[in-house]
Parts: structure tokens; C-alpha cells; sequence
């Protein structure tokens, strides 16, 4: 079931627009909207730019973003990640949907269809928070918020419930309000680039997909990440994954551990691997040399370790 | 321009400006009188004095001067005549550049030649929401080079929104021995090798504080630069990097730098490092967390709160990144004196801010996310009766499809029921209506900054469905101290003629998505003889607006213009009439006809600039 999310112009009307969640994802009681032949409304934030009419068949990657992030996948590719409620790449990647923004004014962003329409500079947040708050950890898009907001005030913490291979350290667990659920949110870094980002681990059970979130979130052109030396290809794209599996790229994904100790991701057994990883680095191949475990960058031309999982 | 130097009371007055003024260069800065050659005059000189016209031996009137710190009182000083501008000149040590275009470091160091501290900024404020293409300018370096002769006792520089490269904090590193302190805000360019060159080289250095820029972080090892014997320290301040730092060199410099202020620690400092800080500096007035994420045992949860309860000085706090409930009662005892309470990348509910605040009597300045929601802002008008400044900002992406609940009119409303002196706020929400922001000017007539920000544009009073107009003229009317205004939400050329009508102290203003023709643009112009820097994106404003009263633009420090109706004819026109305003235009094309995509004017008595790049067009 493709969710919809909609633009809704606002010119004299409420200016409440719908911008639903696909799958299960529930919409939040709205507030009262001063348009009232819009019962169903969702409370929602849309750009209300020259009263544009909804689409709802677009999906729209509307985060709005520094112009440091790429494009990643057009809304089709949105569309196609979100929809498979099983793939559990896709909570990390529709928050990876970051499209950086457009020159244009308002008035030529009510014309766009189809492709994501945002404002540039709006709202006026510094580009440094404004990243921070896409940074923030939050839940994955197939999540029921109804029923977690407001029915949970305590949650301080950081017991992780949940996913048995979770340890209840070091669990990123959500900020927002009242959240259950354990998420596994770690901070992931790239070498080279500034601003890092999260990702929620408990959305993923195996390294492959992992790998997969995180070279599409740090995507660069010239190289890729391969974390993972096991055989086995958990996905579709073949390209992609045989890039991963490569030992070519430049990259190689470490962890650190809870004792404070760098390791390269995919040499121990994936529950394993949840229950000590603090956070996430991607580090240049380089500069990888001698870690954890035995990483001979000139090696990694698909050496195959067993495969932990 | 010629005032014979032994004429009696020689009086020159030129027209009041706020920084420095364009005429005023015109004049002979060499000093008439050989005795300014000492700028540390002694009062047993007995150098004759050869000017009659001052009362005052000299001395006493460079002394007296040099005690005087407001840059608006010092401006004024040094109208009054000539002996009273040299004295000034002479005397000043610290200045304040608005913006870096409107003079060179060669008129500056002609004028002011004893100068150790420099304030500079550069790009327009819309460059930091990324409305200003890369490689707009404001490089350092340029002034670098002068500062290294003529200044090369220079020990603070503070830099906001500027271009600052590697090379430049490497020659700034190396070419000034007294160099204390550095601080770099929503500046671009270098990375953290440059910042190592710093904390190599600076042997005085007293002040680091490294603000939201735009940097390269490749790693933390500037922290371990620092040499061993190094001590002075005062303010350091990384929580915007991301790298990590090596603890035990941080542990090291905190427990040797005994004048430590103020440590603003990154998200990657854990508690239990937090917590040997702590007892490291116990007389910090100023905090910044690291991530307080992990769990604590009660025995952590005891020791980190007594840690806290040695901190008898702390005044500010900050950081919290990914704080989980359980770790804010630890900081309850560090809140007792606590003036400014910065939450602004903590996502706290409403009842965690609650149960702080009850802690926090002393708060004047608040900084939260709007998780906290309207509850979270009545406990903040119940709790903080001192509160003077608050800002609210989205916790989560505006546009992103998840939980929208953020704040609305009744929280700002129940800041202001409680918090009678409430007089700067920042507040993005997404609902508002006219009828309440009227109350709330009506509670907090004060308010000297007022930064409002619906989030989604354009829209009206939510439950009216009229325009915000009404909200802003109660704002303008009732509030006389009005300095600085950002408006949002639907509004017609009836906001800016209230504007116009009645804001007669506004410095500041930023419009965005608003008015519906050229004449609001034109009430402002006309009607606020104050304003001097006016921001505009996304308004339905041409060039009739922009050249209705351009003769403003040179008592204003400047004007930027994006997404509205100027064109490039409009902007040529406004150049040539004003030849003292640098008129810059980014822009697809650069015919007539064609529409200024982004306009940026401001006065200068450097001329035009020369290192613009290709896209910026000078008219």
C-alpha cells in the first residue's frame, strides 16, 4: 500500500496539508483544521506555495536538508523502498531520502510535479541544526506512533526491550515522546564527511542490509563501502551488492566496541555485533590498517571469511 | 577637509553613522600632533603641548577615553572635534566590523592603530540557510595579512560567517606572539588541521571556541596539540565538532588550565568522562555536556550529581545531546544558579523540562526544542519568573511526514503570563493566531526582539483564516523597544505600514513570503528611521519598492533582496545613483529585463569589491 503524501496549497485555507505515512504508519489525530470539508486531514505541514492542489501519487522525499547532502533516489526509488514493508533498509532510507534543495523561488515550486519540492533556506535554521535535527533518531517509517504517543510517559530509558539480540546498553533509544520500542540507534560517521548520521540497527538482521543502508546513505560516486567479506547476496541489485562484496572500494566499516576498541564490522555473529557496537565508523581503507582484526586492504579483493550470519 | 591644527576649538560634525563612517576617511589620519605617536602617554611627559584648543592635556583625554567600551559611544566621541577623534582613534582597542565589505583593512589600521581585538563579519545572515552560493567571499585572509604589520599585537579575533581557510589560522597562528583568542561562528572553509595549527603555536592562547561552521572534521588531534606546559586556557569550547578527541590529553589540559571558564564538550565526551571533568573543574561557570546516552548505575547517578553539586559557579549549561530522563536529576543541584539553559539539542518532553525547571529559579535565557510542547512552555512560565529571552525551535524536520506536534499560540501565551520580563523571543511553530499574539505584547510590552516563524508560509491566523497582520501591528504598536523583527505567516502590505507607522526603533528585519506589493516595501523604507539591516526573500517586491527610497540604503549597513521582482535595470539604476553602495547582484542572466535573483546592497567605503567571484555581478 503506497502511502500518500500530499501538498496542500494553503492559501485562505487551513493550510493544513496531508503528508501521510505509507504502510501501517498511522496518522496522528489533527488539530482542528479551519477547512472542515477536509475531515480526514491529517495534521500535517505542507508548503503552501500559490494553493497547489494535492498529488497524491507522488511521494515525495520532503526533507529538507544543507546542500552538503546528495540526492538520493528519486521519488521512485522512494516509492519502491518504502512499499516493502519487509525491507528493513528502508526506515533508514527514507530518512536518507535527503534532497538537497532547489534554487527555486516559491512561485516556481508550486509548478513543480513530481519531483520533490522544497524551499530552500526555509524554515530559517542554521544549516548546522538543521542537520542535527535530520540526524536526530527517530522511528523507522513502518513504526505505529499512535498507540506509543502519550500511553508511554516514562521510558526514560535506555533498557532496550525488544529485539533479543539487543543489549540494553548502549541503545540509541529514541528521544521523542514516550517511546517503547527499542531502537538501536548508532551514530555512523564517514571519513571525510562532516556531518555524521544514524542509523537504527534493530531495522536490520544482518550485515548485508546494513552495509547497503550505509552506502546509500554516505553515497558518493566514486566509492563504496565494503564492510562485509561474506559471501551471500541478500539483494536485488546486483550491482550494487557485488560492489559491496568487492573488497574494492576505498572504505571499510568499523565499530567501536564497548570496551572502547575499533573492529571491523562482519567478523563476529550479527547478535553479537548489536550487543557491543557503540557506534559506526566508515573509515578509509588506509587508515583501517591493523584494526580489530587481521585487515589487509591490499588483500580485500573478496577474501571470504565465514559468514557470520 | 582642512582644520588647521592650532585653531581653537576646531570642531568638525559630520553625519552620525554607527560604525565607521564613509567621510570620515577623507580626512588626514596622521595624527597632527606628535605626542599621539605614544599610545601609552605618560602623564610625565613634558612634551609642550602645541593645541590650544582643548581644555584637557591630552593625555587625560585619551585616558578618560579609553575607558569608554560602547562602540556607539566611541563613534559619537569621535565627531565631537578633531582632538576628540584622535584621542578616540588612538585609544581604541577593540572593533567591530558589521560588515567585512564596507571597509578594507587598509583604511581600518590607517585609522585605528592600537587595535587588539577584532570582531568581523561577513556574508549575508541568509547565507546560513544556505541562500548564498559557495565561494561568496568574506575570506580572513586579506585582513590577516595587514593585521600581521600593523596590528601584530592583535589577541582576539572573532570571526562570524566568515571564510577562513587552513592556511589562514596557520599564518594567524604563527604571526601574532600575543594571540589569545579565537572565535569562529557559522564561519566555512578550513578544517580541524587548521585549528591544530592553533593550538599548536598559541602559547597565550586564553580563548577556542568553535561555533556551528561549516568545517572538515577530520579528526581530533588539534586537542592533542596543545603543549604540555600549556595552561592558559579560559574558554574552550568544541561541542560542534564531531570528531573525537583524545580524552586523556582533554584530561590533562582541564586539569593543568586552572583558569578554566568555560568547557563545551562534544556529543562524543560519555558521562563517566563528563563526570572526571567535573571534579577536575569543579569552578566552571559554563557547561557543555557530551552525550549523556548510556546507563547509570546508582552508584554513577550519585557520583555524577555530587560532581554537579561542587559546581557552585555554574551560570550556563548546554549541550545534552541525546540526554534520556534518568540523567536530569543529576544536574539538578549544578541549576541553582543557573542563567541560561540551553536545550536546543535535547529533545525533552514536556514533563522532563518541567520537572528542571522547577530547579532553575534564577533562568534568564532558555533555549529548547519544541518537543517540549505547550506544556513544557507553561512550566516554563510558571517556573522562571526572570526569564528574559526564550527561543523555541523544531525538533524534528517541519516537512518530514512524522509527528508534528511542536508548540502553538498557548505555549507562547503561557510564557507570557509568567515571565514578565520576557523581552527576546524566537519561537517557530505552526500554528498562530492575531488575538494571541496581542496578548502576549500586551503582557510583555518589552520586547526589544521579536522573531516569530510559522513554519509553513503563508499561513494565516489558523483560526480566523486572516491574514497575521493584525499580530505584528499589536507587536509594532505596544512595543517601543522594537529592535529586531522576523515576521512569517500570511501578510499584506497592512503589516508593513504598521511596520512603518510605528516601529521607529527597528534596527533588524527579515521578511519572508510576505506583503502584496511594492508598497510594503515602501512603508518601511520610509517609515523606520533606525533600520539598518533589511532582509527580504520570496515577496512580491520590484523595483519601484527597491527605489523608493534609496537614499536609505547608505545609513543602513544593507539590504538583501532574493526571490522577489527586482530587475537587473532596477538594481543597475539604484548603482548608479548611489555610487557609495555596492550593489551586487546574483542572477541566471544579466540582461535588463531579467529578474535579480538575489540582491545584496550595502554601503562601503572600500569601493567595490575585488575579489568577488563570477557569479556576483557588481553594478
Amino acid at each position: 500500500m503506497q502511502g500518500v503524501v500530499v501538498l496542500g496549497g494553503a492559501t485562505r485555507s487551513g493550510s493544513i496539508s496531508t503528508l501521510s505515512m505509507e504502510d501501517n504508519n498511522l496518522v496522528l489525530s489533527s488539530e482542528d483544521s479551519s477547512s472542515p470539508d477536509e475531515s480526514e486531514l491529517e495534521l500535517g505541514l505542507g508548503l503552501s506555495l500559490g494553493g497547489t492542489a494535492c498529488k497524491p501519487q507522488q511521494h515525495y522525499a520532503r526533507i529538507l536538508t544543507a546542500k552538503d547532502f546528495p540526492s538520493v533516489g528519486s521519488s521512485v526509488s522512494a516509492s519502491s523502498s518504502s512499499s516493502s514493508s519487509s525491507s528493513s533498509c528502508s526506515s533508514s532510507l527514507s530518512r536518507a531520502n535527503v534532497t538537497s534543495g532547489t534554487k527555486r523561488s516559491a512561485d516556481s515550486v508550486a509548478a513543480a510535479n513530481g519531483a520533490s519540492s522544497q524551499v530552500v533556506g526555509w524554515p530559517p535554521i542554521r544549516s548546522y541544526r538543521m542537520n542535527s535535527l535530520v540526524n536526530q533518531a527517530k522511528l523507522p517509517a513502518t513504526e505505529e506512533f499512535n498507540s506509543l504517543i502519550g500511553s508511554s510517559k516514562n521510558s526514560n530509558t535506555v533498557v532496550g526491550k525488544g529485539t533479543n539480540n539487543c543489549s540494553d546498553k548502549n541503545n540509541g533509544s529514541a528521544k521523542e515522546n514516550g517511546r517503547l520500542r527499542s531502537s538501536l540507534f548508532v551514530k555512523v560517521n564517514m571519513d571525510g564527511t562532516p556531518i555524521g548520521r544514524k542509523v537504527d540497527l534493530s531495522a536490520h538482521r544482518c550485515y548485508e542490509t546494513l552495509a547497503q543502508t550505509l552506502e546509500d546513505m554516505f553515497h558518493t560516486s566514486t566509492s563504496t563501502i565494503s564492510s562485509i567479506r561474506s559471501s551471500g547476496e541478500e539483494h536485488d541489485k546486483a550491482t550494487r551488492s557485488s560492489k559491496m562484496l568487492d573488497g574494492s572500494s576505498d572504505f571499510v566499516l568499523t565499530y567501536e566496541d564497548k570496551d572502547g576498541d575499533w573492529m571491523l564490522v562482519g567478523d563476529v555473529p550479527w547478535g553479537m555485533f548489536i550487543n557491543s557496537v557503540r557506534r559506526l565508523k566508515i573509515m578509509r581503507t588506509s587508515e583501517a590498517k591493523g584494526l580489530g582484526n587481521t585487515l589487509r586492504s591490499e588483500e580485500r579483493n573478496g577474501r571470504q571469511k565465514t559468514n557470520p550470519i | 577637509m582642512y582644520f588647521p591644527s592650532k585653531k581653537k576649538n576646531a570642531v568638525y560634525v559630520s553625519p552620525i553613522k554607527q560604525d565607521i563612517h564613509p567621510i570620515d576617511f577623507s580626512l588626514p589620519t596622521e595624527p597632527m600632533n606628535h605626542k599621539r605617536k605614544n599610545p601609552d602617554p605618560s602623564p610625565d611627559s613634558d612634551e609642550p603641548t602645541t593645541q590650544l584648543s582643548s581644555p584637557f592635556p591630552d593625555e587625560v583625554l585619551e585616558r578618560v577615553l579609553s575607558l569608554l567600551n560602547s562602540r556607539k559611544d566611541r563613534n559619537s566621541v569621535s565627531l565631537v572635534c578633531k582632538d576628540w577623534y584622535d584621542a578616540e582613534r588612538w585609544s581604541r582597542t577593540h572593533v567591530f566590523i558589521g560588515n567585512c565589505y564596507s571597509v578594507s583593512p587598509e583604511i581600518l589600521t590607517r585609522r585605528f592603530p592600537n587595535i587588539r581585538s577584532v570582531t568581523l563579519k561577513g556574508k549575508p545572515r541568509f547565507s546560513d540557510f544556505d541562500l548564498v552560493p559557495p565561494k561568496w567571499g568574506a575570506y580572513v585572509h586579506s585582513w590577516l595579512l595587514v593585521f600581521a604589520t600593523k596590528y601584530h599585537f592583535l589577541e582576539e579575533l572573532r570571526l562570524k560567517r566568515m571564510t577562513v581557510s587552513d592556511e589562514s589560522l596557520k599564518f594567524l597562528a604563527l604571526s601574532f606572539p600575543n594571540f589569545k583568542a579565537l572565535s569562529l561562528l557559522s564561519c566555512d572553509g578550513f578544517s580541524t588541521d587548521g585549528l591544530a595549527s592553533i593550538t599548536t603555536h598559541c602559547k597565550n592562547l586564553t580563548e577556542l571556541d568553535i561555533q556551528e561552521n561549516d568545517i572538515d572534521d577530520k579528526s581530533g588531534k588539534w586537542l592533542s596539540c596543545f603543549p604540555e606546559n600549556f595552561m592558559s586556557l579560559e574558554v574552550l569550547n568544541f561541542a560542534n565538532l564531531n570528531s573525537d578527541v583524545n580524552f586523556k590529553a582533554l584530561e590533562r589540559l582541564v586539569s593543568r588550565c586552572k583558569s578554566l571558564k568555560v568547557l563545551k564538550v562534544n556529543e562524543n565526551i560519555t558521562f563517566k568522562q563528563l563526570h572526571r571533568l567535573l571534579v577536575l573543574a569543579p569552578d566552571l561557570r559554563e557547561l557543555g555536556t557530551g552525550s549523556l546516552l548510556q546507563d547509570l548505575t546508582p552508584r554513577q547517578h550519585s557520583e555524577l550529581k555530587s560532581a554537579f553539586n561542587n559546581c557552585k559557579n555554574l551560570n550556563i549549561l548546554s549541550g545534552f545531546y541525546e540526554v534520556t530522563s534518568i540523567f536530569l536529576p543529576v544536574l539538578y543541584p549544578a541549576c541553582t544558579n543557573l542563567t541560561f539553559l540551553n536545550l536546543s539539542y535535547a529533545a525533552l518532553r514536556s514533563d522532563e523540562l518541567s520537572n528542571l525547571l522547577i530547579h532553575c529559579p534564577l533562568l534568564q535565557r532558555l533555549w529548547v526544542l519544541d518537543s517540549v510542547e505547550d506544556e513544557g512552555l507553561e512550566a516554563v512560565g510558571s517556573n522562571c519568573p526572570l526569564l528574559e529571552e526564550l527561543r523555541v525551535f523544531p525538533a524534528s524536520d517541519p516537512f518530514e511526514d512524522e509527528i508534528l506536534h511542536g508548540v502553538t499560540e498557548t505555549g507562547f501565551l503561557a510564557v507570557s503570563y509568567g515571565c514578565k520580563k520576557l523581552h527576546y523571543v524566537l519561537y517557530f511553530c505552526r500554528q498562530m493566531t492575531n488575538a494571541a499574539v496581542a496578548t502576549i505584547v500586551q503582557n510583555c510590552p518589552d520586547f526589544t526582539h521579536f522573531r516569530l516563524c510559522i513554519m509553513n508560509p503563508r499561513q494565516p491566523d489558523y483560526q480566523t483564516d486572516e491574514p497575521m497582520d493584525e499580530a505584528f501591528g499589536a507587536v509594532v504598536k505596544t512595543c517601543t523597544k522594537l529592535r529586531r523583527l522576523a515576521v512569517s505567516g500570511l501578510l499584506t502590505d497592512l503589516a508593513f505600514e504598521y511596520i512603518g507607522k510605528y516601529a521607529k526603533n527597528l534596527e533588524t528585519l527579515s521578511v519572508a513570503f510576505a506583503g502584496s506589493s511594492d508598497r510594503g516595501m515602501e512603508c518601511v523604507l520610509k517609515g523606520c528611521p533606525k533600520l539598518r539591516k533589511l532582509e527580504i526573500r520570496d515577496c512580491p517586491f520590484g523595483n519601484a519598492a527597491l527605489l523608493s527610497s534609496f537614499r536609505k540604503y547608505e545609513s543602513m549597513r544593507s539590504l538583501w533582496m532574493s526571490g522577489c521582482k527586482v530587475t537587473m535595470d532596477g538594481c543597475r539604476f539604484l548603482a548608479q545613483e548611489m555610487p557609495r553602495l555596492n550593489v551586487e547582484v546574483i542572477s541566471e542572466c544579466g540582461n535588463d529585463g531579467c529578474q535579480a535573483d538575489k540582491l545584496y546592497v550595502y554601503r562601503s567605503v572600500a569601493g567595490p569589491r575585488k575579489d568577488a567571484p563570477p557569479f556576483v555581478l557588481t553594478l
